[in-house]
């Protein structure tokens, strides 16, 4: 009996088990309960769905294809390998999904700024593209360390027309981003919905974001059956805040024998402790960003700075459905260095000829390690969840080219 | 086993706490309390116990104390930066209650209200906790972070260790939250009288009357009125229609100012207030 036939997350205030929850100050408090109230009347509004389903299908290009890497998997000697291609949705990652569906809902609320943050940038283009694509103003919080780099989306969201705030608070870098979009959104709370790009925050976000998520694993459940006449063994993908693995695994939740592996980002090894990988370093829970979840802090429960080479990653928390996945023992999290993320990088752009984002790399870098050890009838579906042209300037700087 | 009902500690607080006696008072004497906020270690952890000492002789009822946190969503960038300054020196929640503690030694009166955010208390764990702030002599917790949806367990711990839960109310808040709030609330609330972060600039203050009257009308514990109060002036038409005037960020700006005569500069700017909060209803 599959005890997972019937996982229903969250409940009705947000929890997903101990984790999730609404932790915000006051002021914000009846702006989440009105984007609950107006996010469920949007979902089962047959209207509200045939339009993101339009532009799913029109503006970002959906369905994304599954490619079988046959070369690559040949070279590893073991299981097949598919991937995934969210790298080929309109803005190159799976980003915007979620940026549509939640553009969707500001426009319903009637508000006509939108703010977000962003690590990598990846989520603050697609915030610029939705906004240009619907009329919004658009204010994007990014962390100065990330700034510096990832210029080249700097450059595109200020080419959508979006304003870019570097925050120079803190660590620099994806949480401090996140606090600042915090504190505008706290001040203009009546004109502007933030938009954030991960499923952590306080409810309703980690529910939402993974629900415009999930039409990347509803596809794959379809697309594999199509190729293969069956599902995968394996479904590999990366985790920072989450996002991209709970759209490609929660599908998967009730599906028996299909197992659900999350990579985080391992830095520079998680037993060094300069890492990104809150589940797999088996740290405590915390409270940060209005939600609960296992969070990377100090003995005093200030929170830790994380280091990871991909900036989308790079982050001390993480969603807390992934949170409860672990606990219940459904998903698996492992994490993958920087160094084992570059080699992915390099062996899948030279083999199959797609570069990949570093967030996704780490995936890869997992599948790599786990396709050797298993026959070649075994099938690894890997969310390719980015390209890697914003990491272009990254990969030149560490083979110490100037561009 | 004793009854929880029966144990001495819960009857003292029963009768009053120290929040209550202050607020009390003042209110027979149809005066307003006067809360200043300054962030605990801010420059440097030697000096707090000192400067709390200038604000109640500049005429302080009630002292917040802010401790530090590394990632401070709901405060503007004067009280960040108080809070990075003493993160430099590994301000912790222990060693706030450690300058309470110290505090105490020669002020027994003044009520002390730590406010800051949830994540520091979820590490203690709630319950050692608060035991520990109760034996140092703290009177109340504000967790920013924490609406009454998440803050039953917690709330009803604090109550039990003899420490008010003071809670925020904000521009946003409709009369059902001020009912939530006042199921939970001991002390007083804290109205936050503008949409925004700390240390904002753009307090209206017949705007706040009018939501203080409708707070008034479902909520049992006092008010406080704080965000955006920065001078004498200020304070004086706050306190014409609330029961407490907080102010922070003004004067966490003299501390970044420097330590040159700081405890008097604070002491000699709260006297300022105090003595234009005493003329606001005569």
């Amino acid at each position: 009996m599959n005890d997972f036939l019937r996982y229903q997350q969250p409940d009705l205030k947000g929890h997903f088990g101990q984790f999730g929850g609404l932790y915000v100050a006051e002021t914000l408090m009846p702006a989440l309960e009105e984007l609950r109230v107006e996010y469920e009347k949007a979902k089962a509004d047959p209207a509200f769905q045939a339009e993101f389903n339009y532009e799913l299908a029109h503006y970002v290009g959906r369905p994304s294809p599954i490619y079988h890497a046959r070369r690559w998997s040949e070279a590893l000697g073991g299981a097949q390998i598919y991937l995934k291609r969210e790298d080929l949705n309109h803005t190159g990652a799976h980003k915007v999904n979620n940026t549509i569906g939640q553009a969707l809902l500001a426009r319903r609320m009637g508000k006509k700024r939108v703010i977000a943050e962003t690590g990598a940038g990846q989520h603050g283009v697609a915030t610029a593209t939705v906004a240009a694509r619907y009329g919004l103003e658009c204010v994007v919080y990014m962390g100065a360390e990330d700034v510096k780099r990832q210029s080249p989306n700097v450059f595109r969201m200020k080419l959508l027309g979006a304003t870019v705030v570097p925050v120079e608070s803190g660590s620099k870098t994806l949480k401090d981003a996140m606090n600042e979009a915090m504190r505008d959104w706290v001040t203009n709370v009546d004109s502007t919905y933030y938009i954030i790009g991960t499923c952590a925050g306080p409810h309703p976000y980690p529910m939402l974001v993974r629900d415009f998520q999930c039409v990347i694993g509803e596809e794959a459940k379809v697309q594999m059956d199509e190729m293969l006449g069956r599902q995968p063994d394996f479904v590999v993908a990366c985790v920072g805040g989450g996002s991209n693995a709970i759209g490609i695994f929660h599908p998967y939740i009730p599906v028996p024998d299909v197992r659900l592996i999350g990579v985080e980002a391992g830095g520079d090894g998680v037993e060094t402790g300069r890492h990104a990988a809150p589940l797999t370093a088996n740290v405590g829970t915390g409270v940060l960003h209005g939600n609960r979840m296992y969070l990377m802090q100090d003995e005093n429960g200030q929170v830790a700075d994380t280091h990871s080479i991909s900036a989308g990653l790079d982050y001390p928390g993480v969603g807390p459905e992934h949170c409860y996945l672990k606990d219940i023992h459904r998903a698996e999290y492992v994490a993958a260095t920087d160094q084992q993320a570059i080699e992915a990088f390099h062996e899948l752009s030279r083999f199959e000829g797609i570069i990949p984002a570093l967030e996704s790399s780490h995936a890869l870098a997992h599948a790599k390690k786990l396709a050797p050890t298993l026959p070649k009838d075994k099938v690894i579906l890997v969310n390719l969840s980015g390209r890697g042209d914003k990491d272009i300037p990254t990969m030149a700087r560490l083979a110490g080219i100037e561009l | 086993m004793a009854d929880a009902a029966q144990s001495p500690q819960l009857i003292h607080y029963k009768i009053m706490s120290r929040i209550q006696t202050t607020l009390g008072a003042l209110q027979q004497q149809n005066r307003q309390a006067l809360i200043p906020f300054i962030t605990a270690g801010d420059p440097r952890p030697g000096i707090t116990v000192e400067l709390m000492h200038a604000l109640v002789k500049g005429g302080a009822d009630v002292i917040e104390l802010g401790v530090p946190f590394s990632d401070p969503m709901a405060d503007g960038p004067v009280i960040q930066r108080a809070s990075e300054r003493a993160l430099k020196h590994n301000v912790s929640l222990k060693n706030v209650l450690e300058m309470v503690a110290e505090f105490r030694q020669t002020d027994d009166k003044t009520p002390v209200v730590l406010m800051g955010y949830a994540n520091p208390v979820e590490r203690w764990g709630y319950e050692s906790f608060a035991a520990a702030a109760h034996s140092a002599g703290v009177d109340g917790v504000l967790t920013v972070d924490m609406p009454p949806e998440e803050a039953e367990d917690l709330a009803r711990i604090f109550k039990a260790n003899q420490i008010d839960p003071i809670f925020l109310l904000a521009p946003t808040t409709p009369v059902s939250r001020i009912q939530a709030v006042n199921k939970l609330a001991a002390g007083y609330a804290y109205y936050v009288s503008l949409k925004g972060v700390t240390g904002a600039s753009h307090l209206d203050v017949s705007n706040v009357a009018e939501r203080i009257a409708v707070i008034k009308q479902h909520l049992t514990v006092p008010v406080g009125v704080g965000f955006g109060i920065r001078d004498a002036e200020t304070a004086r038409s706050v306190a014409q229609i609330a029961d407490a005037v907080v102010i922070g960020s003004r004067l966490v700006q003299e501390v970044e100012a420097g330590e040159e005569g700081l405890a008097d500069r604070l002491t000699a700017f709260l006297s300022g207030v105090r003595a234009a909060i005493d003329t606001a209803r005569a």
